[in-house]
């Protein structure tokens, strides 16, 4: 029984290990952040190297990108994308906005703080974030996921309702 | 014996050799834009991340045999691909049954892509079947050139009368010219990968598959990437006498694909289609004429 419990961990540990080289990103650009991005991705920063793709539909995705402000009409999206994304999944908060609202602090269409409505794993600090920092946070969670604290779909699911609730009373669903 | 143990491992070497062409295009174009690059087993670790998903979304049962008809029928093709000294399955099938199986996976790609009833899946998948039409024409032409110039249609016996640098692509230019379009069109890269398009429809067939199914859907496309470079290495670069020599020219295919590849911008589907129907056609029609007035 130890055994077998022992091969189990070191299955998932090497498997992690192998995960942390391919993500591919979903990145959602409804905020200035997205600016940021293509000299991440091009000939400069080259995030490539890292196996840190840029995809186009939720379904293939592993990281959301959700690059900057979130108003409570895209909030909406948000949730419909990020739930359609197959787990493990992870979200990187990028941007001073995704934190407490950034310059949108006193805004009555922004949703201030993320992670009250989706698990953020990795915030990326900044007003703009630079591609170094991006990289940064990208490198954050290949530790993480490498350490397996990256649990951030877990969490959701275990407390879906808690979640559930705080979006429910931004959107009034 | 050993040419039905050869049979069951080649699917296993076709896919890594495909593995290994992949992830040596993605390096080189990295190399083209100036960057590093991911390393070259990405591809590999792209397919175990993906078939390591905790969950995955289903749209019924033909969205989950796409894939599987679609690795299946790449497993099949390669069987009919002759490797050198082996004949494998070609005493039973020439060239003429090749072009028909080498259809049937994205029949069955597009059948399971149909189900999961997103307007952009059924817009690629008539992309993807318009394209083929396109393409398959200059490809059966350049193809029956040399049925015509050998008098066989045996893949296997083409690959032994080119030996010797008697290759078609120095003896035939103009056919092989053609069947490298036809070849280039079938690999679906720029100009003509008006069939996955991110920026049009969001990788067309694939828009919802995701996890273990799109891993599947990986390995069949790396198992198809050996395909069509073997194909074009028997038919004009003379196959090779042992297994090096061929992933080598191979390997000389891709190099030469990818060169086109990251320089072009993209045809719409039309366009792709009324290109492959002029020039690639013409050219292979006046290859033809050429063996017919010529002789062998």
């Amino acid at each position: 029984m130890e055994l077998q419990e022992t091969l189990e961990e070191g299955y998932v540990e090497i498997l992690d290990h192998l995960r942390k080289r391919s993500l591919w990103m979903l990145h959602y650009c409804t905020a200035c952040g997205a600016v940021e991005l293509p000299p991440t991705i091009t000939s400069r920063f080259d995030a490539e190297r890292f196996g840190i793709a840029p995809f186009v539909t939720s379904r293939q995705s592993d990281i959301l990108l959700v690059t900057g402000y979130i108003n409570i009409k895209t909030l909406k999206r948000l949730v419909t994308v990020y739930e359609q994304m197959l787990p493990p999944k992870y979200v990187i908060g990028f941007g001073s906005c995704t934190i407490n609202g950034g310059i949108y602090w006193d805004s009555y269409a922004v949703v201030k703080r993320l992670d009250l409505y989706l698990p953020v794993d990795v915030y990326i600090a900044g007003c703009m974030p630079t591609p170094m920092a991006v990289l940064e946070g990208f490198r954050t969670l290949m530790k993480l996921i490498d350490e397996g604290k990256a649990n951030g779909w877990r969490k959701y699911i275990e407390n879906y309702d808690y979640y559930k609730a705080n979006q429910r009373k931004v959107l009034k669903w | 014996m050993v040419e039905k143990l050869v049979l069951i491992l080649t699917p296993i070497f076709a896919f890594f050799v495909g593995i290994f062409l992949e992830g040596f295009k993605r390096k080189m174009v990295a190399r083209i834009h100036r960057r590093y690059g991911p390393p070259l087993h990405q591809p590999l670790l792209d397919i175990i991340k993906l078939l390591s998903k905790k969950e995955n979304i289903s749209h019924g049962v033909m969205f989950d045999l796409g894939p599987v008809i679609f690795v299946g029928a790449s497993i099949l093709t390669v069987l009919f691909l002759p490797l050198p000294h082996f004949k494998q399955l070609t005493p039973y099938g020439d060239l003429i049954a090749f072009l028909y199986i080498m259809v049937i996976g994205s029949l069955g790609m597009a059948l399971g892509a149909g189900e999961s009833g997103n307007p952009n899946a059924s817009i690629g998948i008539a992309r993807a079947l318009t394209l083929m039409l396109g393409y398959e024409l200059p490809l059966i032409i350049a193809g029956n050139t040399l049925v015509v110039r050998y008098g066989t249609t045996d893949l296997y016996k083409f690959m032994t009368l080119q030996s010797g640098f008697n290759w078609n692509l120095f003896l035939l230019p103009l056919t092989a010219i053609a069947g490298f379009i036809a070849t280039y069109g079938a690999m679906g890269e720029h100009p003509f990968d008006t069939v996955v398009a991110p920026q049009e429809v969001a990788t067309g067939p694939m828009v919802e598959y995701g996890g273990k199914h799109l891993g599947l859907l990986m390995i069949g496309h790396a198992i198809q990437v050996y395909i069509e470079t073997a194909f074009f290495t028997i038919l004009f670069l003379g196959g090779a006498s042992n297994i090096f020599t061929f992933i080598l020219k191979q390997l000389g295919v891709i190099i030469v694909m990818t060169l086109f590849d990251t320089v072009f911008p993209r045809f719409r589907i039309e366009n792709a289609v009324r290109y492959f129907w002029r020039w690639p056609t013409l050219i292979a029609l006046l290859g033809l004429l050429i063996v017919y007035i010529g002789g062998k």
